[in-house]
């Protein structure tokens, strides 16, 4: 062993940023959403404090329509990991029956960039850590590993701390709060590879399997339990989907595929030329709408 | 040019696994690219993120559609476009900022740190050259070597970067003239023998075009050498490993699950380590042996610089984050007085003796720098003298810290040497430095162990220890109050000495006037002494002005917990001038008096004083006496 591969190099990086936060941060939380950037960002929090458990709950900001094998996992995941398991869910989104069929994006406002400011408010955690990427998206490329949120959750593009080095400036005043952001510099092949070669465990819709599904305005759907709403003239029709990206099931665009192994994944992947982010129908809405997004405290 | 180039397609179709199997066991190389926006950096950069097929054709559709929008190239892809981030830049046609973007060839995976070329330039290329193996300094052909070239050149190398690239831009507008290629690099060398960069590889080129990006133009017949990428590709960094290589590890977090387990986790800076040898533990000096390095895949036999462990010893000893363990033979030295570079990052300029949070490696401690010994000119290099830094300068400067750290000089090991100052109260990083060296005075001064304790003076006083520190505008009243309450502890047969401004300034203080450099010496004196009183089992009462709330802060850290009482003497700023028993503020007003507190130099209120007594409601015998009443109740 002379020199570190890169994923070697990401991964030691990595816990590197999560041990920081666990020996700085007052009340940190690892934000969990389930996908498969959290299933890697989970690992190396499990690999960081070996063979203690986590120091940090995690916590997932739920919208109540993600898809049923997502909620299978979670639970599952957060037992194997030995951590506290925080499910938040908006009230209020809750009372109004808040739903990405009728509500358009009050749904993504209401459950998830709301849920997000109440949840952190709620338990005090002064520090989170997402699985944000800096080859995601243009406007992530500019983030920063430690990003700073005033007392509102907002997010100051121009006002925020140069990151030299591997120190990290993890100091704030009580009102702020701090987005940790441990695998900023993996990319999405790095992602898959280093879930194939850890053999970590994530959502089987990652792979291809025969699933009940409607196209609509361009988007494979998949119809993953009764709420779903039928217009007139569709029937679920079975077809071999996986996805690339998961959120909320009826936001979430699968693709046609006959990948059932991660390799085979990974090999369409690179053939493909669709960017991951063009199945989420929230990156569509208008030019740079990811950085309003973040103003506004999305994650 | 719509091929692929970096991306073997066939072995992906053909032989995902063989793929996988070469993605998996390739190197990383974190380089970054300095030019202004004219020298087509942005151009350069999306073409190898196209080039790589790091664009999907999603992407390239809303690129095409930017192109004829905004572009600059007519109907051509605007690959600039590419790489802009924000929305904010866009419009003004800027970047603003680091950004980072990744792409991978066959052999290497590749971290670009992106930087922008305009006023706030020093302190983005300094941050993203930090992480940087390499630089790529951009020049266009037409131009020749400028005053930017030069700058960008001696931050690479001041931040230590050894492997240098002349990337000769936009060839084709110069019709690939050899001629106008060799002349750049004649100048450049000259330039960077002077600078002592020893070695850099130049290469022409045409980001626009393509050409000697990807695969050797054939519209340069005359160019021998290798295509950026070929370079990129093959280039070994030699250089790039810290010359010590003796096992360093900052602790990071102790790692104790139960009583039967306590590691220390932290990641390798330096050199290697493996089970049975013997390491240091610093400052402490105790060395023990190593028994396991843990980690969540087994144990390992060894472990080298840049991977992320938990080291168990096979005795009980502190250790705690902040710590650093090191190879037992050859032990990193322990100062806390320096000479280093200082690269000021804040809109708020550097004040000399302020003492400002400083973050190296996981230790954190406190740290005043003084008066630069100069600053550097990063156009000319030249050596010019300077009261303070202000944003985007660099000084050579000597700093003290509060207690001893572990170091290395940042040229023989970067993560021992390099650091960051952080402001106290705004908590925003302001500063990056770099250490030279310990100064002699800081080695040979050691502390004297002293057999009778503060705890023995203050038992024999009978009396608990404290500085009362008032604080308020000139005039509201800090001396007569603070003077009452001396008389009254002493009526209660308590051990006190009143420090006062105006007295001290006669003596101890004498060579300081009123510039915010000179109160702040004058504030970290009283502090000292009021130390050492204290630490002499006194009840210390100090009543100065004090404006600035990052010395006050500083005085109380200087004190054990519950020792300081901040006793803020609140009169607005009408009622002091109105009285005005000195007749200063006449004096400031009328121009006669320069800085004075509440005129024309801040006065920063007291967020959490312990005590707060309104001079406007109370008379001095009142506050006098609820501050004797609210010290018997603390």
């Amino acid at each position: 062993m002379s020199q570190l591969t890169h994923l070697q190099r990401l991964e030691a990086e990595s816990i590197h940023i999560l041990r920081e936060v666990a020996a700085e941060a007052e009340k940190p939380v690892m934000l969990y959403s389930v996908g498969k950037d959290s299933a890697v960002m989970l690992h190396l929090a499990k690999k960081a404090f070996y063979p203690s458990p986590p120091p940090f709950p995690l916590m997932h900001v739920d919208t109540t329509w993600k898809f049923q094998e997502m909620y299978k996992l979670r639970e599952k995941a957060a037992k194997d990991a030995g951590m506290e398991l925080l499910v938040y869910q908006n009230p209020e989104a809750k009372e109004k029956a808040i739903n990405p069929f009728d509500h358009g994006s009050l749904h993504t406002d209401m459950w998830k960039t709301e849920g997000l400011k109440q949840a952190l408010d709620t338990y005090g955690f002064d520090t989170a850590f997402g699985g944000a990427r800096r080859d995601e998206e243009k406007s992530r490329a500019k983030e920063r590993v430690f990003s700073f949120r005033n007392a509102n959750h907002r997010w100051d593009p121009k006002n925020q701390r140069p990151e030299l080095w591997n120190l990290y400036n993890s100091r704030k005043s009580g009102s702020e709060s701090i987005r940790v952001f441990p695998i900023s510099n993996w990319t999405e092949l790095d992602i898959w590879q280093y879930i194939h070669l850890e053999n970590i465990e994530i959502v089987p819709l990652y792979l291809s399997k025969k699933r009940p599904t409607v196209m609509r305005d361009g988007m494979l759907l998949m119809v993953d339990d009764e709420r779903f709403p039928l217009k007139e003239g569709e029937t679920p029709e079975m077809r071999s989907i996986r996805f690339r990206t998961l959120g909320c099931y009826p936001l979430t665009g699968a693709v046609e595929s006959e990948a059932t192994t991660l390799p085979e994944v990974i090999q369409e992947m690179l053939l493909t030329t669709t960017s991951e982010r063009q199945g989420r129908a929230i990156d569509h809405d208008q030019a740079a709408s990811m950085e309003k997004k973040k103003q506004e405290g999305y994650f | 040019m719509n091929d692929p180039i970096y991306q073997t397609d066939d072995l992906i179709a053909e032989d995902i696994n063989a793929y996988l199997d070469q993605h998996q066991h390739k190197s990383m190389l974190r380089f970054i690219t300095c030019g202004s926006v004219d020298d087509g950096k942005s151009t350069l950069i999306g073409r190898l993120l196209y080039d790589s097929k790091m664009i999907f054709e999603d992407q390239l559709a809303s690129l095409e559609s930017d192109s004829k929008k905004v572009g600059t190239q007519g109907q051509e892809i605007d690959f600039a476009l590419l790489v802009d981030g924000l929305a904010a830049e866009r419009e003004q046609g800027i970047t603003i900022d680091v950004a980072y973007r990744f792409f991978a060839t066959e052999k290497r995976k590749y971290i670009v740190a992106d930087t922008p070329g305009h006023e706030q330039y020093t302190r983005n290329m300094v941050t993203g050259a930090s992480t940087a193996d390499l630089a790529v300094i951009l020049i266009d052909a037409r131009k020749g070597i400028l005053t930017q070239t030069r700058r960008h050149s001696y931050l690479a190398h001041l931040i230590g970067i050894k492997n240098i690239v002349l990337a000769v831009n936009k060839m084709d507008l110069i019709d690939y003239d050899q001629g106008g290629f060799d002349q750049i690099v004649a100048d450049y060398r000259k330039f960077a023998d002077k600078l002592g960069i020893k070695d850099f590889t130049a290469i022409p080129l045409s980001g626009l075009k393509g050409d000697n990006i990807t695969s050797h133009s054939e519209n340069m017949p005359w160019y021998n050498g290798a295509s950026l990428i070929d370079h990129l590709d093959t280039i070994t960094l030699t250089d790039d490993k810290p010359k010590s290589e003796d096992f360093r590890m900052p602790v990071q977090w102790v790692n104790r699950p139960n009583l039967d387990f306590r590691g220390f986790s932290g990641q390798i800076t330096g050199g290697s380590i493996k089970s049975g040898e013997t390491v240091r533990i610093l400052p402490s000096g105790k060395t023990s042996i190593v028994d396991k390095i843990v980690t969540m895949d087994g144990d390992l036999d060894e472990a080298i610089s840049g991977q992320s462990v938990t080291i168990t010893l096979k005795d009980e000893i502190d250790c705690s984050r902040g710590d650093v363990i090191v190879s037992a033979d050859n032990p990193p030295e322990v100062a806390d007085q320096f000479e280093a570079t200082i690269v000021w990052m804040a809109e708020d300029a550097m004040l000399p003796g302020r003492a400002y949070a400083m973050k190296i490696g996981t230790q954190m401690v406190s740290a005043s720098v003084q008066q630069p010994k100069y600053q550097i000119n990063v156009n000319s290099h030249e050596h010019i003298a300077a009261k303070t830094l202000e944003l985007n300068t660099i000084g050579v400067c000597e700093l003290s810290t509060d207690k001893q750290i572990i170091f290395e000089a940042y040229a023989d090991n970067p993560s021992m040497g390099g650091f960051i100052l952080i402001d106290r109260i705004t908590n925003a990083t302001v500063a990056a430095g770099m250490l030279h060296f310990a100064l002699r005075r800081s080695q040979n001064v050691h502390w004297q162990a002293i057999d009778i304790t503060r705890e023995g003076h203050a038992a024999l006083k009978n009396q608990k220890p404290r500085t009362l520190w008032f604080t308020g505008l000139s005039g509201s009243g800090k001396s007569t109050i603070a003077n009452l309450v001396e008389k009254k502890l002493h009526a209660l047969g308590k051990h006190t000495y009143l420090l006062d401004g105006d007295n001290v300034r006669h003596g101890l203080n004498k060579d300081l006037g009123f510039t915010d450099k000179d109160r702040i010496e004058n504030i970290r004196r009283i502090a000292e002494v009021a130390k050492l009183m204290t630490d002499a089992g006194l009840i210390v009462l100090t009543a100065f002005i004090s404006p600035f709330r990052a010395e006050r802060h500083m005085a109380r850290h200087l004190l054990q917990e519950g020792e300081f009482i901040e006793i803020h003497v609140n009169t607005p700023l009408e009622v002091a001038e109105e009285r005005d028993v000195k007749g200063l503020y006449k004096k400031a007003r009328s121009g006669e008096l320069k800085n004075f507190t509440g005129i024309d130099s801040p006065y920063e209120e007291p967020e959490n004083a312990e005590i707060t007594v309104d001079t406007t409601n109370m008379s001095a015998e009142e506050a006098a006496e609820h501050i004797v009443t609210h010290l018997i109740e603390l």
